[in-house]
């Protein structure tokens, strides 16, 4: 049942910071973040952490627990054995605050910066009519808790701050692959996937797929099917010969 | 003192939740420069968590619901202590609220002719809530974030800044509201990140804060759910209604310990779950009211014949009033029949196909799998009672939202009124949008009737709220502010719960005068930089003083109605529909006082939508008596 955990938690700031070594008593059926709520609570009442809704719907407590990315509020002590030390440090990609809180402003940017959805002008309120199966693929898209994980493990800006400015990464080419395939918009969004947001730079590793939480295949149902149309309209060397290939077909 | 940061606007929301956005959407496009205020970042608020839809009677799926038949559950799962204004309001223009979201770009379920889908919740006749699987409130909250976006990109366009006319301001928390005379002029705060004060100049303050469950032991809400917007509304002189009901859902988890309290949305029910207690019967038809009898079926047969002909059949009693099912499930364990954990069981796997579960609930399967190891297509869910919402708030005008105090409104949870004694699932998203529109109508009225004569913030009342912020910085005595919240969650949890009594009650409001000592000398470590004990320390404040309101009004309310149930006064006694209790509190005292307060009399049009033989339920004689004869 109980038993005390070996944690090591980076502490610090934006000037710099080091692990600190906890020990810590664990229950049966918690997850890390009651573990870095205990300390709060009886050895480090100031250690900074966001967190809210605890049930992995909200996506605050986004962190890395022994170099994995995962949200702290979905990651069972059941999974680690007891004499493991489990080292928890906020993520990588962005500006540290203080201790395990990050400076996620980027994706606010970001997201500023994809145009909204644009309904058909002369379309009102209540006459909207979709079906189902049109609507599900960017369903699946907007099961997007917003945690930034598939951000924070995309190595086009994990170690490469200066590609920022001309990448949006996944989580907002996604959501210009949901504008996309959304029924009833009509913006042509290719040239800005590639021209504005940076598409041609995702290599398809499929790293930001591995880490999301909601289990949404990023990569496969919504980055490869825009660099796809994207290829339709515009050379990319990934998708060159699908696209030789297609053009082939409807010749 | 040393420079404090200062925003001026013409509204600044309090909130970022649905009614918050809402609200903000509203002020801006009325012409307003808003600003939004939230404690977490921003798309974080608890509005996510709702999981089962926003009732609105579209009539997508059965062609008979109408704003009527919405009114009349809405005011009967009430138990007809709802503000009747604010529940016709609420029907009448939920509909339109929901249509309005699919042209800010939301993505509802469809039915089979390409409108929204609608489904089945308790206590509403129809199938009404539309939905996205059982992740609504994340498309609510993504939806009103992306039209918020979409407005700054306008600004954008035409003046250059995006934050030119609706800024937010993410991880700030209010502490106090500022005023000018009686009028409302600004709101103090810090910036959680830095601890840095920040002062906001504007003539209307719409609090969208949301609710109180932290100050419960056994709740479904997030940290941020403290009760500020209650607290600084009280602190304003403004005054609290309803405080004495709280919904205690029937279907939180309770196994593993950790996530005890989190929400297993209605909508299992809603789909074909049932309750069983651990000999395996369906324990809720010993379960249904009188109030209730004829409306829902008798046998398990007819139950489930009801799923597929809801014409001909009554409805499964598993989908009665959240508070009615919690006390059966409260009841069931306390007689010995509960699981193994301490719930009940609640069973969709032997109901529908493994795949129908995945597809129509995805976020309870991948809930259960990933924090209980537990595969609800294949096994019963264990579930309890938990502390979910507070029908109780400040005191509005239901039209405009406007509280007591001239320049302050109040909307979404944080308000009281709309939902009576107990709420239907379903009519709190739906409750955001419809006033949340309204509040931004109503302070951009009131910030137009100003004129140039604005209220102004005055030095003095800066260096109040500032030292009053920094008090745990200075405290030598030191209580720690996370155990004096323990107490007070364990307090609230088993003396003012799903059941109370009067020496139970009395005990906790004894408890929450030490508790109210103790909170004085509350010290805290570290510095203002992202110091969560520090944040902690301040919230308890509010806690406390919400705690009394619960606890006060439930001491006086001799009565069993909704999400209010007094072991020593069980049944609805008609003479207390009669009456509200009001809270306030006395200048800079922290005492809390209740009053008694009249209900407003329902219009003669609406009483009509009700028969006689219903309202005989709830109506004094003497009130019946006085009733229109009814057409036969």
């Amino acid at each position: 049942m109980g038993y005390d955990a070996k944690f090591r938690v980076w502490r610090g700031d934006a000037e710099g910071g080091d692990f600190q070594n906890y020990t810590v008593e664990v229950n049966e059926g918690e997850v890390v973040l009651d573990i870095i709520h205990r300390l709060q609570a009886t050895q480090a009442p100031d250690l900074a952490v966001r967190w809210n809704c605890k049930a992995g719907k909200c996506g605050s407590c986004s962190a890395e627990i022994n170099g994995r990315p995962k949200l702290m509020c979905m990651a069972r002590m059941s999974t680690f054995t007891p004499d493991e030390t489990i080292t928890v440090t906020p993520m990588r990609t962005f500006p540290v605050i203080r201790d395990l809180v990050t400076d996620v402003s980027y994706n606010y940017t970001k997201a500023r910066q994809v145009p909204s959805f644009a309904p058909p002008a002369n379309l009102k309120p209540g006459d909207y009519r979709m079906a189902q199966v049109d609507v599900e693929r960017s369903q699946e898209f907007r099961k997007c808790i917003e945690c930034f994980l598939c951000q924070n493990v995309c190595h086009v800006i994990r170690d490469h701050e200066e590609n920022k400015e001309s990448y949006s990464g996944p989580r907002f080419l996604m959501r210009i692959s949901e504008l996309d395939m959304h029924p009833l918009d009509t913006l042509d969004r290719k040239e800005m996937a590639q021209e504005d947001h940076g598409l041609g730079f995702c290599n398809i590793t499929k790293c930001c797929t591995e880490v999301c939480p909601e289990h949404i295949k990023i990569t496969d149902n919504a980055l490869i099917p825009l660099k796809e149309r994207v290829a339709d309209v515009k050379y990319d060397p990934m998708f060159s010969v699908a696209s030789l290939f297609r053009r082939n077909k409807t010749n | 003192m040393t420079e404090i940061e200062r925003h001026s606007y013409d509204v600044i929301v309090i909130g970022a939740g649905g009614a918050g956005l809402r609200a903000a959407i509203e002020a801006r496009s009325q012409g307003m420069r808003t600003a939004i205020i939230c404690k977490s970042l921003f798309g974080k608020a608890h509005t996510v968590m709702a999981e089962g839809g926003i009732a609105a009677a579209m009539g997508n799926v059965n062609s008979k619901d109408n704003w009527e038949v919405h009114f009349c559950d809405t005011m009967r799962g009430g138990k007809f202590l709802n503000s009747w204004r604010m529940a016709e309001l609420h029907a009448k223009e939920a509909p339109d609220r929901v249509w309005e979201l699919e042209t800010y770009g939301a993505l509802f379920d469809r039915t089979a002719d390409g409108r929204i889908s609608q489904r089945n919740f308790g206590g509403h006749e129809y199938p009404r809530l539309a939905h996205v699987g059982d992740r609504t409130g994340l498309e609510l909250i993504r939806t009103l974030q992306q039209k918020i976006v979409s407005l700054q990109q306008e600004d954008e366009r035409e003046t250059g800044d995006p934050e030119a006319n609706l800024k937010v301001f993410a991880e700030v928390t209010i502490t106090e509201l500022l005023k000018d005379g009686d009028a409302i002029s600004g709101a103090f705060g810090y910036y959680r990140e830095s601890g840095r004060f920040v002062v906001f100049d504007a003539p209307a303050v719409i609090l969208a804060t949301g609710g109180i469950g932290k100050s419960f032991k056994v709740t479904s809400n997030s940290w941020e759910y403290t009760g500020d917007g209650h607290a600084l509304a009280m602190r304003a002189g403004a005054t609290l209604v309803n405080m004495e009901f709280i919904q205690f859902h029937p279907t939180g988890m309770v196994w593993p310990p950790s996530v005890k309290g989190i929400l297993v949305t209605e909508s299992v029910r809603g789909d074909g779950g049932v309750l069983r207690n651990s000999d395996g019967k369906r324990f809720m038809f010993n379960y249904v009211p009188d109030v209730f009898r004829d409306k829902y079926a008798k046998t398990e047969d007819e139950a489930d014949r009801w799923y597929t002909d809801p014409e001909h059949n009554l409805r499964p009693p598993e989908l009665l009033p959240r508070d009615e099912v919690a006390r059966a499930i409260n009841s069931e364990v306390k007689a010995g029949r509960g699981s193994p954990a301490g719930g009940v069981f609640l069973d969709v796997s032997t109901r529908l196909p493994a795949e129908e579960i995945r597809r129509r609930l995805p976020s309870m399967y991948h809930q259960f799998k990933e924090l209980a190891d537990v595969d609800i297509t294949a096994q019963p869910m264990e579930v309890g009672p938990t502390c979910h919402y507070v029908m109780g708030g400040v005191e509005v005008d239901p039209d405009t939202a406007a509280a007591k105090v001239p320049g302050l409104f109040a909307v979404g949870e944080v308000s009281g009124g709309m939902h009576g004694s107990n709420r239907l699932g379903g009519n709190s998203l739906s409750d955001l949008l419809v006033f949340g529109r309204r509040a931004g109508v109503g302070a951009t009225a009131y910030v137009g009737g100003l004129g140039a004569k604005r209220p102004t913030v005055s030095d003095e009342s800066i260096d109040s709220a500032a030292s009053e912020a920094l008090a745990p910085f200075k405290s030598e005595v030191a209580e720690n502010p996370y155990s004096l919240h323990m107490e007070l969650q364990q307090s609230m949890n088993d003396l003012v719960g799903i059941i109370r009594r009067a020496d139970e009650v009395q005990a906790a409001l004894d408890k929450l005068e030490t508790l109210k000592a103790r909170e004085k000398l509350v010290a805290v470590e570290g510095h203002r930089q992202f110091n969560p004990g520090w944040h902690l320390a301040l919230d308890l404040k509010n806690m406390l003083m919400v705690s009394e309101c619960v606890a006060r009004a439930a001491l006086m309310r001799e009565e069993s109605r909704g999400g209010h149930t007094r072991d020593d006064f069980p049944g609805m006694n008609p003479e207390w529909r009669k009456v509200n209790l009001i809270c306030s509190i006395d200048g800079d005292s922290d005492t809390v006082s209740v009053e008694k307060q009249p209900l407003a009399s329902m219009r003669p049009d609406l009483l009509a939508l009700f028969d006689r033989h219903e309202l005989s339920k709830y109506m004094t004689d003497e009130e019946l008596t006085a009733l229109p004869e009814e057409d036969s």
